[in-house]
């Protein structure tokens, strides 16, 4: 191929710049006005689609969470309310434990009060039986004694009465 | 050609320019830039470069026609390519000058960097073999869109007034530094920006295809029996070295032309330096 004689390098062409201009317009106007629109459209659909899946995910563990948190809570009421039943039960235990000790130490307090009151009855009884024949035979002793009998019958009480009174009085004063 | 073969006294061209025929080498010149018409009507002459820009054209609509005609929400095949050069742009070059605000200008940006880099690359396609910009028209177009975009948007965002004072002065300074920098500044922001984004976009493919031409016709001229053959096939090695270099260096280029747009589009919309 002949070359031309050489022209000034940095002078433009008018025709050349006319050529550049339309062949970059062309790109420009088709990359500008079709295709960068629509591959910026799919970007962003790609996006939304990722975030969604991601979203989808996130609503998911959240469910999972909250799934898993009903069934903590469920067992922790259950294990509550096993424990809620073991502490009844054991009061309930001491309760009746409490109540049947109680029930048996009134019983033997019974007993015993029954006990003593027997005790004290037969002893004022004989104390009572006692009294009238130590009377009798210390006068029927002093009678023999004296030789002779205490007649009245009257007197001979009120003697007997009054030495027994001083005798209960004399073991009262020892014994305080 | 075939004319100018059989003539007794032998006219040197690069193609005929062989070590020891009589020819020199055929050092690669501006000549290698200006292009013999393919066709011409009337006055209109369509050249090669025209050629590629719009075959450039055509390979950046149909690659993204075919990956985002029918976007995908799982994407395959083509359109992965495709959002990775896509996102590319974004993360790489959009997001950081000019944040998720900016998304707007990713259709700019993206046309931008990949009708270069495609125009760029023809310099090391088989047959092709020309980066577009290495012709300044086609790097000039460009940088008057971005031109025209920045200044505009500046002085729509800011207002006149407030977008003149922010690219006359850079934040706070001494008043008597004043009458030094406002000129300056002014130079810079409104002729430099464009000249030396145009002028650098331009020099790299056009050193770049110049680099290339000296050692594939080093590598031709030096081709024959003898010690010659072993010259060439050492400026043969450096074609691949610097084919290799440039597929980079074209990339770069595309690339700092639009992280650039989007800085100087970022410089508008906020109006600080």
């Amino acid at each position: 191929m002949r070359y031309l004689a050489a022209e000034n390098p940095l002078l433009p062409t008018t025709i050349e710049l006319i050529f550049g201009a339309v062949a970059f317009f062309i790109v420009f106007g088709l990359l500008g006005k079709v295709l960068l629109p629509r591959i910026q459209k799919t970007l962003e659909e790609r996006t939304d689609a990722i975030e969604g899946g991601l979203q989808r995910a996130d609503e998911a563990q959240e469910q999972a969470k909250e799934l898993l948190e009903q069934y903590r809570a469920q067992l922790a009421e259950a294990r509550h309310e096993a424990a809620r039943l073991r502490e009844e039960a054991r009061e309930q235990g001491a309760h009746i434990i409490a109540e049947m000790r109680e029930q048996a130490s009134a019983e033997a307090r019974r007993l015993v009060d029954a006990a003593h009151a027997q005790i004290d009855a037969d002893r004022a009884q004989a104390l009572q039986t006692l009294r009238a024949e130590v009377g009798a035979l210390a006068v029927d002793l002093a009678g023999r004694v004296v030789g002779e009998s205490l007649a009245d019958e009257a007197r001979q009480r009120r003697i007997v009465d009054r030495f027994l009174a001083e005798l209960e009085q004399q073991a009262g004063s020892a014994a305080r | 050609m075939s004319d100018s073969l059989v003539t007794v006294a032998r006219t040197c061209t690069p193609l005929n320019s062989h070590l020891g025929n009589g020819c020199g080498y055929p050092a690669p010149s501006l000549e290698n830039f200006t292009f013999k018409p393919i066709f011409t009507i009337g006055s209109f002459a369509f050249t090669k470069p025209m050629l590629l820009a719009l075959a450039s054209t055509l390979v950046v609509i149909i690659f993204f026609w075919v990956a985002f005609a029918k976007p995908k929400l799982v994407p395959r095949g083509v359109q992965n390519i495709g959002e990775l050069g896509v996102l590319f742009v974004r993360d790489q070059i959009l997001r950081p000058f000019l944040g998720k605000k900016g998304d707007g200008y990713l259709p700019f940006l993206v046309s931008l960097f990949f009708f270069i880099w495609i125009m760029n690359i023809w310099e090391i396609i088989p047959v092709a073999q020309f980066p577009v910009p290495a012709r300044i028209s086609f790097a000039w177009i460009l940088v008057a869109m971005v031109w025209i975009t920045y200044m505009a948007l500046g002085i729509v965002k800011q207002g006149p007034l407030k977008f003149l004072k922010n690219m006359a002065i850079p934040g706070e300074v001494p008043w008597w530094i004043m009458p030094l920098l406002v000129p300056v500044e002014l130079a810079s922001n409104i002729l430099l920006r464009p000249f030396t984004l145009g002028v650098r976009l331009f020099a790299n493919m056009f050193a770049g295809h110049l680099l290339l031409l000296v050692f594939y016709s080093a590598t031709w001229y030096l081709a024959g029996i003898g010690i010659g053959a072993v010259y060439a096939a050492g400026s043969f090695v450096m074609v691949l070295i610097v084919t290799g270099f440039e597929l980079l260096i074209q990339f770069l280029q595309a690339f700092i032309f639009t992280s650039l747009t989007a800085t100087y589009i970022a410089g508008s919309l906020e109006g600080a330096h």
